[in-house]
């Protein structure tokens, strides 16, 4: 018998019961496959160079994913085959005591992690390029563009980098599978299973103690992300802090329970000794015992896979459906007026001084006449001064603001102020709410939440300014909604409107021209717009400063394809962690049917019948699955609550649908993972 | 008659300096060639660990184990490899057979490794199958069979590669009454005709009255050795119960 047969028997045997573990492999060969292959398909799409961009980002940034991806797969084979080979010490002793070298059972393993490989790969590879197909018409759903014509895709560069990668983890299981058969001593290999299973009772006062202060750090690092979150976290890597402390817990609330729940249902004697329930409850205490550490990784990386699926799902929702509002008219062309120290930024002396020309007079010099295009349109100016910054703005307040919100935004920004008049205009053509000030009354419209919580603060205080020398008090003591840069979300930190009367003209930092166009089609609307990006080519452009193009269609391209590019990076994480992690669970329990056969055998020989035991395994994998999910679920409405807090500038009101939407992806999967391991587990223990 | 096995002073410490467990101290014998020699003591007499040693399961702590005149104590590697392979049979209680594998393949799997032909392997397997009385078994899986079956598949395997020396670890210890005695009198054939040499470790008297010298160990030393010689199986077994009585008697003193 060559090694090969050995090899391929072993698999067909393993095939059978860890159907599950190859049915993972497959899975993660095939969605690798498929988020690889998402450039290709867009290939095929009728979308504009500017969307063209934003894809090239969201492939390189798949890619680069990839590669953590590969990592977290890589994690799950060597652990499996690590697990599984666990499992066959026996039958290498036996290969051993017949005489076999070490380095031929190497071969053995090495032929099986081919084959393996090999067949999980092809498989893969089929069911991904099938998938792909599909995927093509979500890509093509997601950047809003229509499908020119169907054509079957393959990408053969992701098929390559599948090969590679996987071929890579492979080599890795490999040197470790040698590496652990090359440690192994025959005794242990033989005597495995006579070694009995010490049961060790915790110490119940110990678990309580270690419980209460597990739940206590546990709250801390809760309240770290949600009520303290500016107290405690003020600089980027403090968010480290609650999540080490988070993970800690997470892991001692597993070691604690695992000893306290089998005490606490102990004390319940009638239900401890109801039907099968002492023994589902011993089987859930060892298993739970013995795996705490997994416990803890299944539950984190769930966590983080809720975490991820609603966030982004959130994310791309509210960036796609705020764009009528944020992006209200056409086109915004502005340019700002530079002085002296623009010499250093290679603009010469003729472009600084046109730089004041203001945005009208710019084009015409190009021969660009605005009335041409635009049906209507606002000029406005908007005015800096060097010494009224963010923290003048907030005056005697800048300290509390400091020392109790943040301090990690950048208080010595100069202000944008814009006149009264100039900013109605702008709302008139928003659709904006207009205003009125007295002489002695300035006020501030912003949309970004934060910086409002900020700015009200020193508003409700009745804040003095000195504007252009004048003294101004505030006409409202709340921000006002607003913005006049148009923008993809709500990032307006704030600007502040004076009466027209106090500006003082040598102040001007910007002139703008917001217009909306005659045409209402947008092919129409990108061949003007390209017109106006050309005339850097014009040779008068060296005397010019040039507008800054802001415009409706770039802001919804942008949108469009920031939205898909959370959207699949975080459907791409999110599944692989959720299936890595699931795994696991369904791999343990199974190779714990195999490994219990004989006391469901007994149990039948005491004349439990079949009713009893099946409802006695599927408690203890019910148990055993929901455990983890709870945690993490717990886990995850803090987390939820922190990461919406984060992107509340996209708006958080998308979040209930984004979270049903995780819900039913995890039910599906976590579930078929779950039905799958209590079917196959039926099927091991039944009588044969 | 040739010395095939000699157990030189052989120790066998378990555990740490402060608990030290002597499961062989300093224990000395020797195996005759086509002897059929049983084991026999009380659970924890060291009977297991002695097998364990010769069969290179397990290290000695010091002394030599020699067979067929070259000291395994000493093996490493590929020579290791080989005295298993070309010298060694193993049956152990609970047989061991590889699931994956038919009855015939489990028996022919010992020759592959040797790098047997496969011709070679066929005639040799049959053969061995026919005087077991596994003939119709071979293409099963041992799931399909039945304890005894299972036994006598692992005795063709522990034998098919003609070893110096097979080693029994409870053979009968998984087996009912009946699979017994048939499996004792395979071995009692194994001996008689085909001149295997057999070390069988067993505390069962009926087991060990098969075999043609009984040695008796306690607390890792040799305590009695009795003789068949020419005298009965029933003579045999008598005197063996008699020892196991005396030892046993022993060590109820203890408690």
């Amino acid at each position: 018998m060559t090694t090969i047969k050995l090899s391929s028997r072993n698999i067909k045997k393993s095939f059978k019961d860890y159907a599950i573990y190859f049915f993972t492999l497959i899975l993660g060969v095939a969605i690798f496959y498929v988020f690889n292959s998402i450039e290709s398909q867009t290939v095929l799409l009728d979308v504009t160079s500017s969307t063209y961009e934003v894809i090239d980002l969201m492939t390189n940034m798949l890619s680069g994913a990839s590669g953590f991806v590969a990592f977290i797969l890589g994690f799950l084979i060597i652990y499996a085959s690590r697990f599984l080979i666990k499992r066959r010490n026996k039958e290498f002793g036996i290969y051993m005591l017949l005489g076999m070298s070490k380095r031929k059972i190497s071969m053995i393993l090495f032929f099986e992690t081919i084959l393996i490989g090999i067949i999980s790969l092809a498989v893969g590879l089929g069911l991904g390029i099938l998938l792909s197909q599909l995927m093509s018409m979500l890509v093509a759903n997601m950047f809003e563009a229509d499908m020119t014509k169907y054509e079957f895709i393959f990408s053969s560069k992701a098929c390559i980098k599948t090969i590679l990668y996987f071929g890579i983890m492979y080599v890795i299981v490999m040197l470790f599978n040698t590496i652990n058969v090359g440690k192994c001593k025959l005794i242990d290999l033989i005597q495995t299973n006579k070694k009995s299973e010490t049961v060790k009772m915790k110490n119940p006062v110990l678990c309580t103690i270690v419980f209460i202060i597990s739940i206590i750090a546990l709250g801390y690092a809760y309240y770290m992300v949600t009520g303290g979150i500016n107290e405690t976290i003020k600089t980027p890597e403090d968010i480290f802090k609650p999540i080490i402390i988070g993970a800690i817990s997470t892991f001692f609330i597993f070691w604690s329970l695992s000893g306290l729940i089998l005490k606490a249902v102990m004390s319940m004697k009638n239900l401890y000794v109801k039907g099968l329930n002492t023994f589902t409850f011993r089987q859930l205490s060892s298993k739970i015992n013995t795996t705490v550490f997994s416990m803890t990784i299944i539950s984190l990386m769930l966590f983080v896979t809720i975490c991820i699926l609603s966030s982004s799902l959130s994310l791309k929702n509210s960036m796609t459906a705020n764009l009528d509002e944020l992006a209200p008219a056409d086109i915004q062309l502005t340019i700002s007026v530079k002085d002296d120290e623009w010499l250093e930024q290679g603009y010469n002396e003729k472009q600084i001084e046109n730089s004041k020309l203001g945005v009208k007079k710019t084009l015409e010099a190009f021969d660009f006449n605005i009335d041409n295009y635009f049906k209507e349109y606002v000029e406005y100016n908007s005015y800096r001064i060097d010494d009224l910054t963010f923290a003048d703005s907030l005056g005697d307040n800048l300290e509390y603001v400091k020392n109790n919100i943040t301090s990690m935004i950048p208080y010595n920004m100069p202000e944008e102020i814009i006149k009264l008049s100039d900013y109605n205009k702008i709302a008139k053509i928003y659709n904006n709410e207009e205003y009125t000030l007295n002489q002695d009354e300035y006020m501030i419209i912003a949309d970004y939440d934060s910086m409002i919580a900020i700015r009200n603060i020193a508003l409700e205080s009745n804040q003095e300014l000195t504007i252009f020398g004048h003294k101004l008090k505030p006409k409202y003591n709340e921000c006002k909604d607003g913005f006049i840069e148009m923008a993809g979300n709500h990032i307006n930190s704030g600007v502040i409107i004076v009466p027209d009367e106090i500006v003082d003209e040598q102040y001007l930092a910007f002139n703008s021209i917001i217009g909306n166009y005659y045409t209402n089609s947008l092919e129409e609307q990108r061949k003007i717009q390209e017109q106006l990006i050309n005339l850097i080519n014009n040779p008068l452009s060296v005397e010019y400063s040039l507008p800054n193009i802001n415009s409706r269609v770039d802001i919804s391209e942008a949108s469009i394809g920031l939205g898909a590019l959370v959207t699949f990076l975080g459907l791409y994480l999110g599944i692989v962690f959720l299936i890595a992690s699931v795994a696991i669970l369904a791999l343990k329990e199974l190779t714990e049917s195999t490994d219990n056969k004989e006391r469901y055998k007994m149990l039948r020989k005491l004349g439990a019948d079949e009713k009893m035991i099946n409802k006695s395994l599927f408690r203890q994998i019910a148990i055993f699955f929901i455990f983890p999910l709870l945690i993490a679920i717990i886990h995850s409405i803090f987390g939820i609550t922190f990461c919406s807090y984060i992107i509340s500038t996209f708006g958080n009101e998308q979040l209930l649908p984004s979270i049903i939407m995780t819900a039913i992806f995890i039910v599906i999967i976590y579930g078929g993972y779950f039905l799958i391991t209590y079917l196959c587990s039926k099927n091991i223990i039944k009588e044969k | 008659m040739s010395t095939i096995l000699k157990i030189d002073k052989v120790e066998k410490y378990y555990g740490s300096k402060s608990s030290l467990t002597k499961a062989l101290d300093n224990l000395s014998f020797e195996v005759e060639n086509k002897e059929f020699v049983a084991i026999m003591g009380a659970s924890g007499s060291g009977k297991t660990t002695l097998l364990n040693c010769i069969s290179t399961i397990d290290k000695v702590t010091s002394g030599h184990i020699f067979v067929g005149g070259e000291d395994i104590t000493r093996l490493k590697g590929k020579s290791l490899n080989k005295f298993r392979r070309e010298k060694l049979g193993f049956i152990f209680q609970d047989f061991n057979l590889l699931d994956t594998l038919t009855a015939y393949e489990n028996i022919s799997l010992a020759l592959s490794i040797q790098n047997i032909g496969a011709k070679e392997i066929e005639k040799r397997v049959n053969d061995i199958a026919n005087k077991l009385g596994i003939k119709d078994v071979l293409n099963k899986y041992p799931y399909q069979m039945s304890g005894g079956q299972k036994q006598r598949v692992a005795a063709s395997r522990a034998i098919i590669t003609n070893p110096q020396i097979v080693l029994a670890d409870e053979p009968t210890g998984s087996l009912d009454s009946k699979s017994s005695r048939m499996l004792l009198e395979s071995f009692d054939y194994l001996n008689e005709k085909l001149n295997t040499t057999i070390l069988m470790v067993t505390h069962d008297s009926f087991c060990a009255s098969y075999a043609s010298r009984v040695i008796f160990i306690k607390d890792g030393k040799v305590f009695n050795e009795l003789i068949k010689g020419n005298s009965s199986r029933k003579d045999f077994f008598d005197k063996i119960i008699d020892v196991v009585t005396l030892l046993g008697g022993e060590e109820n003193d203890n408690y």
